[in-house]
């Protein structure tokens, strides 16, 4: 999935040498990389599979950098791709060939926390849990918890508007944040948003979140800041189909219960969990939900017979409470080492990101389910379920091209699944590079005509991240046979689910 | 009722086929906000209906005209809510007025903005095509995200016909009180009770009083009752009054303004009589003090200053935005706009 400049769009022929030259130049402390062996480590963010060597990678340490930069690559009509910690899992980040990586990650300050106000004030570079973890002495916590929380960066996680397992009551990237400094493509400052509830004008700062560094770039972050909920207990409940399973995360919803985290894993994600990360969970369940309920301990117990009444009327073999904080830890410990564990029962494995109505779970289970045998091959699922985010991951050797093939197909059938039902091709990882093509089958040649008109209010050279999030209508033209129009369900194989 | 999405597709290809601005206009209870644009009145209230509402989803879906009051009854049979508690100027509002103006009520800071529980729109756009962007599901990050652009955007950037809203069970529990505090002490009760994490819902302080609204399970709210004191609030309806503005301090000839302003920014000495809501973060201020003076001291506590009513027009009622960004408003207004045709300088002159 290298930039292809036939469908992707041409880029300008750039000399790197007078390029560099003119950096150096302009910008005597800017720190550049460009060497082969240098950019070697840049080629590829979190989705390993695809790699691209950068020409040269900036590393600024300053703002005004930032900006210098920023001037010279408008003036030049050089393409640059923003980076923050490279753990991106849609190859947003991913390098262009004739283009600068600008990487973020010395932006690494925590610059401020206003315990009165709630907030923190970041720089983009600074990690997801590292703002927890310095709003702790407060009793504050920033919530938005993306799995790679412990490396991954808040300008990464503006960028894609990441989620995590807390999503359904505490928001996703979007719903924590107050304030975005940004630098635009010809290198000026904007701030997007402000320290108050809400800011005159359009809300840019919704329209940049998730928008891939294709608007502009990110310098400072406003978060804001959760009393860390004092109590927190999980439960663990066994089904043996999938279906009642599904039936019970609706009916902990209907039952005005909104839990801090609602996972599910199905038996072959469960098993790996358990033998990796011996967790407690049992082996011999076709699923598991995990059910986290947090806030003041009076409501949570409420909560917990509440939910626990109601698994039991859906038909769970079992429901067990933590009894402790261990076990708690414990339960969780398997859900979180999930990709990993998967990662020990097959050579590699492809994490996908769809996102479906709740109530399309069972058939769209199935449906991976037939997919998974016309493709040969296995597929662990593991489930926001509480959001609808499914992650099934696909099971294949990369050693094996046609395994590698079939896996790529297979992931692009099993989202195409999800917008059939009515969902996403992506809740919480980005479009990136990798699911560019099911952009054309969610959005319709208008829609993504739309798209590119935002893209050129702010930048109309398309310098920023080109080829990734919006794909172009000749993209599509060459990938239309897969578009499927919302409502109906026009791919024959659907019927077989 | 029903789909009229038809209907309002043609009128405005009609409008942008003759360059005619158009004002898009539901019940016309915040018709008064902002600048008066010359233009035909486009009323959206024949396309309504709730197109789809699947309650264990926490999803609905309504169409523009649909009224808000209808909306919040259909969720309320099932025990749900808006969370945001939107305003309900002159008895009622519709779908897409709400969603246009962003407004929100004493809930806001608790629970979030109207932005916030937007999870997708079908817009007619200036280009004359009726586009949906987001969706009916909680996480959905493909392409930009123009739902949550749609906004507080006043209409300025395309009609909005329908909203996917996320949703959310009514309380169990909700008890209202009221203490006698100053304007400095109610703001670090407020700051403090926040921090701790108490169920608080609402806060609002004016003439002497802190009114507060707790709201979750019942042993929260019992022990943040006890914990709190105070007595009960003697007006049942306080909350929807003041969210409607229909409390006696909305009436009087005096222009009326809204200033939004940090959670925790300090006590202003503010010309004219003010009422603090959203513990302080929106204040609201009767006052013939005059714009440049309101402007900058809502500035300089971080904030921002909007004329809300009064007799008098006022030519820029919302606070003017720093030169460069006005800039990429209007390109991204020619963008989706280019003939000019939704609310031109309703928002401001140069828009």
């Amino acid at each position: 999935m290298h930039y292809d400049e036939r469908l992707d769009g041409p880029l300008p022929d750039v000399d790197k040498t007078a390029l560099l030259d003119r950096l150096r130049r302009d910008l005597p402390d800017l720190h550049l990389l460009h060497r082969r062996e240098d950019l070697t480590p840049y080629e590829c963010d979190g989705l390993a599979a695809y790699r691209t060597v950068p020409m040269l990678v900036a590393l600024p340490d300053t703002l005004e950098q930032v900006q210098g930069l920023m001037r010279i690559a408008s003036d030049e009509g050089v393409p640059v791709v923003a980076r923050g910690a490279g753990t991106g899992l849609s190859g947003g980040a991913m390098p262009l060939e004739k283009g600068i990586l600008l990487v973020m990650a010395r932006f690494n300050r925590i610059v401020e926390i206003d315990p009165q106000a709630g907030t923190a004030r970041v720089q983009p570079g600074v990690r997801n849990l590292a703002i927890s973890q310095a709003a702790a002495p407060y009793g504050l916590y920033y919530a938005p918890d993306p799995s790679s929380q412990i490396a991954c960066s808040i300008g990464g996680n503006v960028a894609e508007n990441a989620g995590g397992v807390h999503c359904l009551k505490y928001g996703l990237t979007v719903h924590n944040l107050l304030k975005l400094d940004i630098v635009t493509v010809d290198g000026e400052c904007l701030t997007l948003g402000s320290d108050a509830l809400d800011t005159p004008g359009f809300d840019l700062m919704a329209l940049f979140t998730g928008s891939e560094g294709m608007l502009g770039i990110v310098t400072e972050i406003t978060v804001k800041l959760l009393p860390a909920p004092p109590c927190a207990k999980v439960l663990l409940a066994s089904f043996d189909n999938v279906e009642k399973a599904g039936q019970a995360v609706a009916d902990i919803i209907a039952a005005g219960v909104i839990p801090g985290g609602l996972e599910m894993m199905d038996n072959l994600a469960l098993c790996a969990a358990e033998d990796f990360a011996h967790a407690g969970y049992p082996r011999d369940a076709a699923a598991i939900l995990l059910c986290e309920l947090d806030g003041v301990e009076s409501d949570v117990d409420e909560d917990c017979q509440r939910v626990r009444a109601v698994m039991e009327n859906a038909g769970a073999t079992e429901v067990r409470q933590a009894r402790d904080d261990a076990e708690r830890q414990r339960f969780w410990a398997g859900r979180k080492a999930a990709f990993p564990a998967v990662g020990r029962i097959s050579p590699d494995y492809y994490c996908m990101d769809g996102t479906i109505p709740k109530r399309e779970l069972p058939k769209v289970l199935a449906g991976i389910e037939a997919l998974s045998r016309e493709y040969h091959l296995r597929v662990a699922n593991v489930f926001h379920a509480g959001d609808g985010n499914m992650h099934p991951l696909i099971l294949f050797d990369a050693n094996d091209s046609d395994q590698l093939h079939r896996a790529e197909a297979l992931g692009g059938r099993i989202l195409e699944l999800c917008v059939a039902v009515g969902g996403s091709i992506t809740g919480e990882h980005g479009v990136g590079r990798e699911k560019i093509n099911q952009m054309c089958s969610q959005f319709d040649a208008d829609e993504i005509t739309c798209f590119h008109a935002v893209k050129a209010a702010f930048d109309p050279q398309r310098l920023l991240n080109p080829g990734k999030n919006i794909p172009t209508l000749n993209r599509c033209a060459e990938f239309g046979t897969m578009h499927i129009h919302r409502g109906e369900l026009p791919f024959p194989d659907l019927e077989r689910f | 009722m029903g789909d009229q999405s038809e209907a309002l597709l043609e009128r405005v290809r009609a409008a942008r086929a003759e360059r005619r601005p158009l004002c898009p206009r539901g019940t016309g209870g915040k018709f008064h906000l902002g600048r008066p644009v010359d233009g035909e009145i486009l009323d959206t209230l024949e396309h309504s209906g709730v197109v789809h509402y699947d309650p264990s989803e926490l999803v609905v879906t309504a169409r523009a005209g649909t009224l808000v009051s209808e909306l919040i009854a259909t969720l309320a049979e099932q025990d749900q809510m808006l969370p945001f508690e939107p305003p309900l100027f002159g008895g009622d509002a519709s779908v897409g007025g709400m969603v246009a103006s962003g407004l929100a009520g004493p809930r806001r800071p608790w629970a979030g903005s109207v932005r916030d529980f937007v999870l997708g729109t079908r817009v007619i756009t200036g280009e004359g095509q009726h586009l949906r962007f987001g969706g009916e599901v909680m996480k959905n990050v493909a392409g930009y995200d123009l739902s949550r652009l749609m906004a507080g955007s006043f209409g300025c950037l395309g009609l909005i016909t329908e909203v996917s809203f996320k949703v959310l069970p009514r309380p169990r529990a909700s008890r209202s009180l009221q203490l006698r505090l100053t304007g400095e002490q109610a703001r670090e009760r407020v700051l403090d009770w926040r921090r701790r994490g108490l169920p608080l819902s609402a806060a609002c302080h004016g003439g002497g009083l802190l009114r507060i609204r707790l709201e979750g399970n019942q042993g929260s709210v019992h022990a943040a009752v006890a914990e709190i004191g105070g007595e009960p609030l003697e007006d049942n309806h306080y909350w929807d009054k003041l969210r409607d503005h229909r409390l006696p301090f909305f009436d009087g000839a005096k222009p009326l303004w809204r200033l939004s302003l940090p959670p925790a920014a300090p006590v202003l000495e503010l010309p004219g009589t003010q009422l603090s809501d959203w513990g302080g973060a929106q204040r609201w201020l009767k006052s013939d003090a005059d714009t440049a003076t309101l402007r900058q001291l809502a500035a300089s506590a971080g904030g921002s200053a909007t004329r809300f009513g009064g007799e008098e027009a006022e030519d820029a009622p919302f606070h003017p935005l720093p030169a460069a960004l006005l800039r990429y408003h209007q390109t991204l207004k020619a963008r989706l706009d280019p003939e000019r045709i939704f609310n031109p300088g309703r928002l401001y002159a140069d828009l």
